[in-house]
């Protein structure tokens, strides 16, 4: 669980990554050549992405005749989730200890 | 609702029966911010830096640096937040209501910070997680 954590906020901590995966979690299944066009960096960097983001099992990939397909597995954004959870509790969890604060303050 | 969004931004409202003067005064006073956050060094001052430390834990230092962005009083805050190589931005709202003051927290970004020594790769995020779990859990 938390190799797949590590895994999801790496792949998501590059910028041209997380645009790659917008882009297909907006817009659906997409070749790879359809995605190197909108990504405007080469082919080859484009592929290197789609590896580091398919190791973190946040697209998944099959191959039709010549051409690569991949889409988005939005499941696999769980961890990030669970995260943002963490911070959200936090922060109740603040505003709960300000609220007693202002309990006691004078007005 | 867009189910496939990348969660960036944190949001969280309550009404508190209490003017904005008083609530600004507990969000901005060094001593009354560590009553119901953390141990800082903060000003009011745009662009004063300052840090909140919690506990250490084993992996993480426990300190969040901060620079204040925005200071209304006593309708608006921000300080940017950043921790274990991750930064992003807190910003206070206060608006007066007819019981109160409703009081709203957003904290966006949570963006790794652009730095040539990336901490993000020196901490590693699974640590980052289980620090926090152990940070909310733990700083009661």
């Amino acid at each position: 669980m938390r190799a797949a954590a590590d895994n999801v906020f790496k792949a998501l901590a590059d910028p041209t990554r997380r645009a790659i995966y917008e882009h297909l979690a907006r817009d659906g299944e997409q070749t790879v050549h359809a995605l190197t066009d909108r990504a405007r960096v080469s082919q080859p960097a484009v592929s290197k992405h789609l590896t580091v983001l398919k190791r973190a099992k946040l697209v998944r990939h099959r191959r039709e005749g010549r051409e690569t397909h991949y889409c988005a597995q939005p499941q696999s954004l769980a961890p990030l989730a669970d995260w943002m959870n963490a911070y959200g509790a936090f922060w109740r969890d603040r505003f709960d200890q300000l609220e007693s604060l202002l309990k006691r303050m004078e007005p | 609702m867009n189910d496939f969004a990348v969660p960036e931004t944190l949001v969280i409202e309550r009404e508190m029966p209490h003017a904005p003067e008083k609530i600004w005064r507990a969000l901005t006073d060094g001593p009354l911010i560590a009553e119901w956050l953390m141990a800082n060094d903060f000003q009011p001052v745009v662009g004063h830096k300052f840090s909140f430390r919690a506990t250490p834990v084993p992996n993480w230092n426990g300190i969040i640096e901060c620079e204040v962005v925005t200071v209304e009083p006593p309708t608006q805050l921000a300080y940017t937040w950043g921790t274990l190589g991750m930064g992003s931005r807190v910003t206070w709202m206060l608006t007066p209501s007819a019981s109160g003051t409703r009081v709203r927290m957003e904290q966006c970004g949570f963006k790794p910070e652009q730095k040539a020594n990336y901490k993000g790769a020196q901490y590693g995020w699974n640590k980052f997680i289980g620090n926090l779990e152990r940070v909310v859990g733990g700083l009661q």
